[in-house]
């Protein structure tokens, strides 16, 4: 991993042999036999996974498979109705207290930024710091400052985010999410609304993040990143774990004729 | 080569608790504690108030008979006292009253007349509903600008060498009537013109267009009212005279011109920049491009705020009952004062209240629709 | 090139366009007909106007202002500016009818937005039975007639049901409502007890500014957030026991009292008023309620999504998120309300509470037949008010416009 890591600073799309170590192994979060239903819909079916500490997911699927309803569960942002989730020990169930806790740990990722636009950018960043976990002013301000500096627009910090492009603005939301120091990261198609000469700076703020150990839970069509950073790729369908395996099996060699389906599909043109 | 065949598990029926009439009622009436507790209060609320009104409405109110001793009852010590419920027999012996005013409720020979005009309107109307009926617009346009000389010669008369029901004598829901579709039709005209001129380049008469239209927006359609029966007189040669229904429509007219510009202007504001510059494009001059391509366009666009601005017109005619005109509430008004149905006013509110609510309810469920369906139109 | 060269002067003049062509000319044939066209029928109206007024024998002016009112306001009952039948004059009847109308303004707009706010926020509860019975009064409030509402009010619920004085419905001394209006207990302030009112709500209002800047400087500082909006009103129940217990003696209560047929004393709010305030607000609350469901439901569902994965919980989620941003767009529309309720109090003519259409525009001019003069002078009252609140809207826009690129 060291090697690795000192390899990869100048390329890091070119790490195809030795994979990260899947963390310490500690466990981080677990699904167990998820179920849930839009009312007579069943949407995710019998769900079970595990991500250790420090590991890098990436969920792919077709439109319509469940991945984003996924993964909004783990964020309690859906409910589900049958199974266990829970993050860092913490059991997701009807417990305002337990919900409030998994979210402090939980940063999220939105298609769309969501950033608030009354408020700007430093403002947005020092929001939840300040009311959630009770940071002075000026320490959140500071915070906010260095990580605005990590996602590298700190000039930025002043506007407003209907003044920032599209990238930029997705940048500021990692940001935000960062400033709640979290122990796990979901993005929900963090690129897919963005143009695509600004997919990339986005993803390389998401690569960076990755080598510094987070533990990470992507749902996305960027193959290029689950490549280079993926520990686990994960397929699903119909609302169901498809295939999962390690990013050069899945996508040199998938085991399953629906993931061969898809992958021709997508990685067609 | 040949890999796992894909076999999704069988999707299973949801939790029994979550979905049906159980899941609802958890979903919507007890989600938590508090939610259980704003339902109690609510089912309570409900049984205080919906029987006892559903009993005077309709249980224990009366309909039959033609006189007031039907509405009266022997009380617990033999008095005469009202009962319990709602006398809806008031209504029925002055609904004709209420309809179509006092000549025609006295020339029962002559209400035919009214109901002929009502009966023309509601079916010139219906085919504009009809989806396949191709000549909306031909129709359209005779129902604004046809029609109403119809309505005239037919409930006036004059023209039709009928008896003559001067326009003081016009009352009850066809006065209402009268003076609202007046009002919306003779303000379509200005309303076009004054929302074009307040988009033009000249700044006189954009400024001028400004001005009009904020003048009378600002001003409470009480006073355009008092104006128009207190000014208007003045402002013309002592030749020229005007009776009171007159006097208010040219009020209402020009009041509600002001409101159906700021509509149309609403509609040619949402109208794509690219309309205009292909009309110029194409070496369309003002008229031209006006007529032909942003206005079809914007009117249609405009529509539902044409319509709410008509339902507001529609309430607001019953103010004409503060100078002294004899429209649906007013009349009720006075049936409910006069020496016989004294004491039945709540009956005359509650019946002009609903017709008002039929149309005024269906009308803003209609603009809902044609918004909804006008957005998706324009959506990409 | 030399042809060109040879040309370039011929294309430096500007080419000769005929005059009926040039957009300039037309511009200006345009505007100056419409300035001749309203001149014309300015001049002509104002002919016909001096002709009219002349035959009617009336001279147009303002001489009449300090002429004696011959009639008596019903209902004057505000202390700003009080009429005496017999020595009040015509420019004093206008003043209160000024100022009964911006009374009834003021109180319907406050009660009002109270209930919008209210009855919004019932509309988009999570609880079906809840949101339809919010539902069933705006529809049922906006799909009727304001006048039809106020009649209904006045004369089938509140005359009716009200009980003659003898029968008042009384609660303790201090309220008593029956059909001659609510009477409510008058607080009287003499000697040193007004000095010491007044310094104590000024203290109170000093302690909480000052309040607000040490708890601002101590989140900064610490973290720590501080409960502001109790602790504010601790002070003020504070201030008001202490001022009570210092000039208890100096403050006393003039209740209203059964004399012969009627209550005398106390603060009365006649029963129309109250009726007329009571129409009002149920019918504009039912407009602002829709602006409200209308401004909470444009905060894009990801906005409160974002928020609560943030960690922030429900409250701080709507109090720093949500509310923030619907305020954007309930605003503008509701200070239409206001003004269209101001201009709605104009309908109390019909249950003849004194404002200024009713005491001017009606009264004034059957007596004195000034019609131009009273009628300019209402619809300016109408004017400035709604001037007032545009100034008002676009101060506020660009104030909270949000910035994009």
């Amino acid at each position: 991993m060291e090697n690795g890591n000192t390899e990869n600073t100048e390329k890091p799309a070119q790490n195809g042999g030795a994979p990260p170590q899947n963390g310490n192994g500690e466990m981080c979060m677990s699904l167990n036999a998820v179920n849930k239903w839009y009312g007579e819909f069943h949407v995710l079916r019998d769900i079970n996974l595990e991500v250790c500490t420090g590991e890098k997911l990436v969920v792919c699927g077709p439109s319509g498979s469940g991945k984003s309803t996924l993964i909004r569960c783990i964020n309690r942002l859906e409910e589900h109705q049958e199974g266990r989730i829970s993050v860092n020990g913490i059991e997701l169930n009807d417990d305002l207290k337990h919900i409030d806790e998994v979210r402090r740990e939980v940063g999220m990722v939105f298609q769309h930024f969501n950033l608030f636009p009354h408020l700007t950018v430093l403002q947005n960043l020092t929001l939840a710091p300040i009311w959630v976990r009770k940071t002075p002013k000026n320490e959140a301000e500071e915070m906010a400052m260095h990580f605005l500096k990590r996602v590298k627009i700190p000039e930025q910090a002043a506007k407003y985010p209907g003044q920032l492009s599209g990238g930029q603005q997705q940048r500021v939301a990692i940001a935000r999410s960062l400033c709640m120091k979290p122990k796990v990261m979901l993005f929900d198609e963090p690129t897919s609304a963005l143009d695509p000469e600004m997919i990339k700076e986005v993803l390389d703020v998401m690569v960076e993040l990755a080598r510094e150990g987070m533990t990470m839970l992507c749902v996305t069509h960027e193959m290029g990143f689950a490549r280079t950073v993926a520990d686990r790729v994960i397929f699903m369908d119909e609302g169901q774990i498809v295939e999962e395996n390690n990013p050069e099996d899945f996508f040199n060699n998938p085991q399953n004729d629906r993931t061969k389906l898809f992958l021709s599909q997508i990685l067609s043109h | 080569m040949a890999g796992a065949v894909f076999t999704p598990i069988a999707a299973r029926p949801a939790p029994a608790a979550t979905v049906g009439a159980l899941g609802w009622v958890r979903a919507n009436l007890l989600s938590s504690p508090i939610n259980a507790l704003l339902t109690l209060a609510a089912l309570y609320f409900a049984w205080k108030v919906i029987p006892p009104s559903l009993d005077w409405l309709f249980f224990n109110a009366t309909i039959s008979g033609g006189t007031v001793a039907e509405c009266k009852t022997a009380g617990e010590d033999g008095l005469i006292v009202d009962a319990p419920g709602a006398c809806w027999t008031f209504v029925k012996v002055r609904f004709l009253q209420l309809m179509f005013g006092l000549y025609y409720s006295g020339n029962l020979d002559q209400v035919w007349r009214p109901v002929l005009m009502f009966a023309l309107f509601v079916g010139l109307m219906i085919p504009l509903f009809v989806r396949s009926f191709r000549k909306k617009l031909l129709l359209g346009a005779f129902i604004v600008f046809g029609f109403p000389f119809v309505a005239y010669a037919l409930v006036h008369g004059e023209w039709l060498g009928l008896p003559v029901a001067d326009t003081d004598q016009w009352g009850g829901f066809m006065l209402t009537f009268f003076l609202a579709s007046v009002g919306i039709v003779g303000a379509l005209p200005l309303g076009i013109l004054f929302a074009l001129g307040r988009r033009s380049q000249m700044p006189v008469i954009r400024a001028f267009c400004i001005f009009y239209i904020e003048m009378w927006r600002a001003a409470p359609l009480i006073t355009v009212l008092y104006m128009a029966s207190n000014l208007l007189p003045l402002f013309f040669p002592s030749e020229v005279d005007f009776d009171k229904v007159a006097r208010a429509m040219i009020g209402i007219t020009l009041f509600q011109s002001a409101y159906t510009a700021e509509a149309i202007r609403g509609g040619l504001q949402a109208l794509d920049r690219g309309q205009f510059e292909a009309a110029d494009a194409l070496g369309f001059g003002f008229w031209k491009k006006s007529g032909l391509v942003v206005l079809p366009q914007a009117l249609k666009i405009s529509i539902p705020g044409i319509v709410n601005s008509f339902i507001e017109l529609f309430k607001d005619t019953t103010l004409v009952l503060i100078i002294g005109l004899f429209d649906l509430l007013n009349m009720a008004e006075t049936a409910s004062r006069s020496p016989e149905w004294k004491g039945y006013d709540l009956e005359a509110y509650v019946f002009t209240a609903s017709v008002f609510f039929v149309f005024c309810f269906g009308m803003s469920k209609y603009s809902q629709a044609l918004e909804r369906k006008l957005h998706t139109g324009h959506a990409r | 090139m030399d042809d060109s060269q040879q040309q370039q002067p011929a294309a430096l003049q500007p080419p000769k366009i005929p005059w009926r062509r040039d957009p300039a000319v037309r511009a200006l044939f345009f505007q100056g007909a419409l300035i001749a066209a309203l001149l014309w029928a300015i001049v002509t109206v104002a002919g016909n106007t001096a002709r009219n007024m002349e035959e009617r024998g009336i001279k147009i002016g303002l001489h009449f202002f300090d002429d004696v009112a011959p009639f008596s306001i019903p209902l004057d009952f505000f202390p700003f500016w009080s009429f005496t039948l017999g020595e009040s004059l015509y420019w004093e009847v206008f003043v209160i009818g000024v100022q009964n109308t911006i009374i009834i303004s003021v109180f319907g707009i406050i009660g009002a937005t109270a209930l919008g706010f209210f009855v919004g926020v019932l509309r988009l509860s999570p609880n079906w039975l809840v949101a339809k019975f919010a539902a069933a009064y705006i529809e049922a409030f906006r799909n009727t007639p304001l006048l039809l509402q106020l009649l209904f009010w006045n004369f089938a619920v509140f005359l009716p049901l009200a009980p003659p004085p003898r029968q008042s419905w009384t609660l303790g001394e201090s309220f008593i409502l029956n059909k001659a209006g609510l009477y409510l207990p008058n607080p009287v302030l003499t000697g040193i007890g007004t000095v010491i009112f007044t310094v104590s709500a000024v203290a109170a209002i000093a302690a909480i500014i000052a309040m607000r800047k040490w708890a601002k400087k101590r989140q900064e500082e610490t973290g720590k957030p501080f409960p502001l909006f109790f602790a504010s009103l601790a002070v003020l129940i504070a201030a008001a026991v202490l001022a009570l217990l210092f000039a208890g003696e100096q403050v006393s209560f003039e209740y209203a009292e059964l004399k012969g047929l009627n209550y005398r004393g106390g603060a009365r709010l006649p029963l129309i008023a109250f009726a007329l305030w009571f129409g009002l607000t149920a019918y504009t609350a039912a407009f602002i309620a829709e602006n409200v469901r209308g401004g909470i439901v444009a905060v894009a569902k990801g906005q409160s999504e974002a928020a609560r994965s943030l960690g922030l919980h429900h409250g701080a989620t709507l109090k720093l998120v949500v509310i923030p941003q619907a305020m954007r767009v309930i605003i503008p529309p509701t200070i239409s309300q206001f003004l269209n309720l101001t201009k709605n109090s104009s309908l109390a003519v019909a249950i003849g509470y004194p404002e200024v259409v009713n005491v001017w525009a009606g009264i004034s001019l059957n007596q004195t037949g000034q019609s131009l003069v009273i009628m300019a002078m209402t619809i300016g009252v109408y004017w400035v008010l709604s001037l007032l609140t545009s100034a008002a809207l676009n101060y506020y826009n660009t104030r909270v416009q949000l910035r994009g690129r």
